[in-house]
């Protein structure tokens, strides 16, 4: 019994991490028809970033509770940061260029940030494990696991429902939604789409880099940590439909609960189930669960 | 006598659209038929439906007495049924000369026997080597300036008459042409239809084209069909099917302006 | 008019080239090879390209290249390299005309995931394999070629050489494979689809075949590879391997058939000074080049010989 609800208190677990990740791709592409490659490296700079700060805020002294918001506010630097820097510094000036392209120019970026890291900040690794055991933690039926992990959840279903409400409440977010759905009508109709993309790249890469963030004191921050990351992004992305929010959950959820049940039952397939799930639906259903975007198909 | 080109009952709607309301037409060897009617009244999707473009909601097309109706636009231009596009559908990177090339080659793939028999060394339908034969067209369609030019740079006549070149390469038997002078001066227009017909007429072709320009359709078509809200009415030879009310009433407007001019 | 065909003509000279000055630079026939190898796979990728297509995949074909290598000689102690490149090409051509299936209907970025997750795929299996060394893969024997072994201090020209002719053929081949009417619809197919369908050619067929091609070319480079490494892992198959031979094709642009090779060369001199001389800047390095390619010369370096000659006229 305690098994399987191992693997679905994992696999919620995993999925809010990844739901935080995958949200931030899903958002950009939507608007900006981008599938951003650099947002592993603004997940990577996001946990750098939070480690500094967290560790400097610790080693002070300082309330080791508010550590939490030395948290989610390295990742607002970094997306108020690096967001329009990248936006406004590169990006503006390949608008109009072929999708691959613009996916090219991404992956150049993940490039000269992977090596902006390294040279930030060296490549030792940062511990800065307080704020994870903080919490203490909660057993019940022989499973013991981090207050911090539930938090991540509860943390991960309050930004779900923050950007639902900004988008279906409020007026620019309902301009973003219709931008999402149909670009050319939208413009058609007089929405001046481009100053959205400031904005939606900047809250994208403090989506990324918030990831970072709050995974950062569950792990050895190292170089490198951003790679797989933008996989498995992807992957949850392109299950749950790009441009989708709720896809973006339904794809988190699938993956996350795939993968922990992969984990505890056949672990060889770990990685595997993940890119398999991928390729089922880009066969079966490539614009994904919840359809957002049109799939260049013939 | 079975015609060439055949449609039964033909019918096909965009939601509250009636693109085609039972559109039967036979179309015999060697005609010139001209296909007229306002913007939406159902040419272009009569001619998408008879490439398989579009399927038809109901009905038949039969093409030497063969059913066509579901075939994919591939299939059909393989049996004998091209097409040229209102807006050309060229290579735009590739120069006259190299966009010949792939229609031609293209041609001389299908030509093949078998998927692993050699290459046949003429081009089927042309009887010349590759080259030769994409040379020859350049010739015949008045191309020879433009022959290293890319086809994106290229005035619009030109790009026109390279779009019904290319569709000619595949040595239809039924050819196809959605407006093919429209956005070209009016003096190109007409050398531009002298050219096509030579080529036509030297091939032995039967030509559907779609026009809005009536002085166009008199001087060429032998036969004309005016289409309205998805309906064909009218059909038979220009001068007396550009004289009908109907078609001066919803097709070329002329029943409007000898009205508006007797009021004035 | 009709111009000459120099293609075959300069390829034959840098073959020569090629085999003729590496004797001097011994300790530089290590890069060449790996370059040679490389390049091929880039060979590949500059078929797709030509279509209109971009893979983040095609490490999956190198890694089967290599591992079909690797695994033969450990389990039944084929080394002979010839042998090895036949089979790996064989196995990266039946499981791209698998794959190519699927992939024929994609284009964009479409196509790109899909070909990146399929690697990863590769990637997922191989690291949990044990039998197969999980992610630290394993060592190949030293590969021989008609009986004599050409691997090591000795071998290595002979390895180099055998690449360089390789890499020769498969050039010229794919040359020659451009003038025919299946590869000019490369071309065609990249600026116009709806064009070739209606000219009675089916696409999605096309698109197959030269899956298939550049499929089969990352096997042998990546048979070639291992057998110059001495070593494969899991990383062949890795997202970012791909992604290096997507650089190098940007790299070295579309414009010729040799290019692949000389911007794989180009590749690896940087690699090599940069992990040198700057370890934590290569990637920068990386980035910010292909940067700038895209920016000021989309056709790739080639572009640059080509404004060169044109000018002189």
């Amino acid at each position: 019994m305690s098994e399987w609800l191992a693997v679905i208190i994992d696999g919620v677990i995993y999925s809010s991490w990844l739901f935080i990740i995958a949200v931030g791709l899903t958002l950009i592409y939507g608007v900006m028809k981008i599938l951003n490659m650099a947002h592993g490296s603004l997940y990577a700079l996001g946990a750098y970033t939070a480690a500094s700060l967290a560790g400097y805020w610790l080693a002070h002294g300082y309330a080791p509770l508010a550590s939490y918001g030395v948290l989610v506010l390295a990742a607002v630097i970094v997306g108020v940061v690096a967001g329009p820097l990248i936006e406004r510094g590169l990006l503006r000036f390949m608008y109009g260029r072929d999708e691959i392209i613009l996916l090219l120019v991404t992956y150049a970026v993940f490039l000269i940030l992977e090596d902006v890291v390294k040279l930030a900040w060296g490549v030792d690794p940062y511990i800065v494990s307080e704020p994870y055991g903080l919490l203490g933690s909660v057993e019940f039926a022989d499973l013991s696991y981090p207050v911090y992990s539930f938090a991540l959840i509860v943390f991960c279903v309050a930004i779900g429902g923050a950007l639902t409400w900004a988008l279906r409440r409020t007026r620019h977010g309902k301009l973003l939604t219709a931008v999402i759905h149909d670009r050319e009508v939208s413009q058609a109709m007089g929405i001046d789409v481009r100053r959205f993309y400031l904005v939606t790249f900047t809250i994208g890469a403090m989506l990324a880099a918030l990831g970072g963030a709050l995974t950062a004191p569950t792990i050895s921050v190292v170089p490198g940590i951003g790679v797989e990351v933008i996989v498995l992004a992807f992957a949850v992305v392109v299950i749950g439909g790009l441009g989708s929010l709720p896809g973006a959950a339904l794809g988190a959820l699938i993956v996350g609960l795939l993968r922990s049940a992969a984990v505890h039952y056949v672990p060889a397939l770990e990685l595997f189930s993940v890119y398999f799930v991928m390729a089922l639906v880009l066969i079966l259903r490539p614009e994904g669960l919840f359809a957002g975007a049109q799939v260049r198909r013939i | 006598m079975t015609a060439l080109l055949e449609t039964r009952g033909l019918n096909k709607q965009f939601g509250a659209v009636t693109a085609a309301a039972d559109i039967s037409v036979a179309v015999e060897r060697d005609a010139v038929v001209g296909l007229i009617g306002t913007n939406g009244a159902g040419k272009t999707t009569f001619v998408n439906m008879v490439t398989g473009y579009l399927k038809p909601d109901a009905g038949t097309i039969h093409y030497q007495g063969r059913d066509i109706t579901r075939l994919h636009p591939r299939e059909v231009t393989r049996l004998g049924i091209c097409r040229s596009f209102q807006i050309p559908q060229l290579c735009d990177s590739l120069s006259v000369y190299e966009n010949l090339i792939v229609a031609l080659g293209i041609v001389l793939r299908n030509g093949r026997r078998s998927l692993f028999s050699r290459l046949p060394a003429a081009v089927p339908g042309h009887g010349v080597p590759l080259q030769d034969a994409a040379e020859a067209m350049i010739e015949r369609f008045g191309l020879a300036e433009f022959r290293d030019k890319a086809a994106g740079v290229l005035p619009e006549g030109v790009r026109k008459l390279l779009d019904i070149a290319m569709a000619l390469a595949v040595k239809p038997q039924v050819l196809l042409l959605d407006e093919p002078t429209s956005g070209v001066s009016s003096e190109e227009k007409f050398d531009i239809m002298d050219r096509v017909m030579q080529a036509v007429r030297a091939e032995g072709a039967t030509v559907l084209f779609v026009e809005h320009d009536m002085d166009i359709v008199r001087r060429y078509a032998g036969r004309v069909l005016a289409f309205y809200d998805g309906r064909i009415i009218a059909d038979g030879e220009p001068a007396r099917v550009l004289a009908d009310d109907e078609v001066r009433r919803y097709v070329t407007g002329e029943a409007n302006a000898l009205q508006s001019a007797a009021h004035a | 008019m009709i111009a000459r065909d120099r293609t075959p003509l300069l390829l034959l000279i840098l073959l020569v080239a090629l085999l003729a000055v590496a004797p001097l630079f011994p300790n530089w026939q290590f890069i060449g090879t790996l370059a040679l190898a490389k390049g091929l796979t880039v060979l590949g990728l500059l078929l797709l390209l030509r279509t209109g297509l971009v893979s983040f995949g095609q490490g999956l074909y190198f890694c089967l290249g290599g591992y079909a290598a690797g695994s033969l000689g450990l389990y039944a102690g084929v080394t002979d390299a010839l042998v090895l490149m036949l089979v790996g090409a064989a196995v990266a051509g039946v499981i791209a005309a698998l794959l190519g299936f699927l992939l024929a209907g994609y284009r964009g970025i479409f196509f790109a995931m899909l070909s990146l997750a399929l690697s990863m795929i590769l990637f997922g299996l191989l690291v949990k394999s044990r039998a197969l060394g999980s992610t630290d893969g394993f060592n190949l024997a030293p590969a021989t070629l008609f009986g004599h072994v050409i691997a090591g201090a000795q071998g290595r020209y002979a390895l180099y050489a055998l690449a360089a002719a390789v890499a020769f053929l498969a050039a010229l081949g794919m040359h020659r494979y451009f003038a025919t009417p299946l590869g000019r619809l490369s071309a065609a197919i990249r600026d116009n689809e709806i064009r070739v369908e209606y000219l009675g050619a089916s696409v999605r067929h096309a698109v197959h075949v030269k899956y298939v091609i550049a499929g089969v070319l990352a096997g042998v480079g990546g048979v070639l590879t291992a057998l110059t490494v001495g070593h494969i892992d899991p990383e062949m198959a890795y997202w970012t391997t791909s992604g290096e031979f997507v650089f190098i094709t940007i790299l070295s642009g579309t414009a010729s058939v040799a290019a692949p090779f000389l911007g794989s060369f180009i590749f690896e001199l940087i690699r090599t000074f940069a992990y040198e001389y700057s370890p934590n800047t290569w990637q920068m390095t990386l980035g910010t080049v292909m940067l700038l390619i895209i920016v000021f010369l989309p056709s790739g370096l080639w572009s640059l010989f080509r404004r060169t000659r044109s000018a002189q006229r």
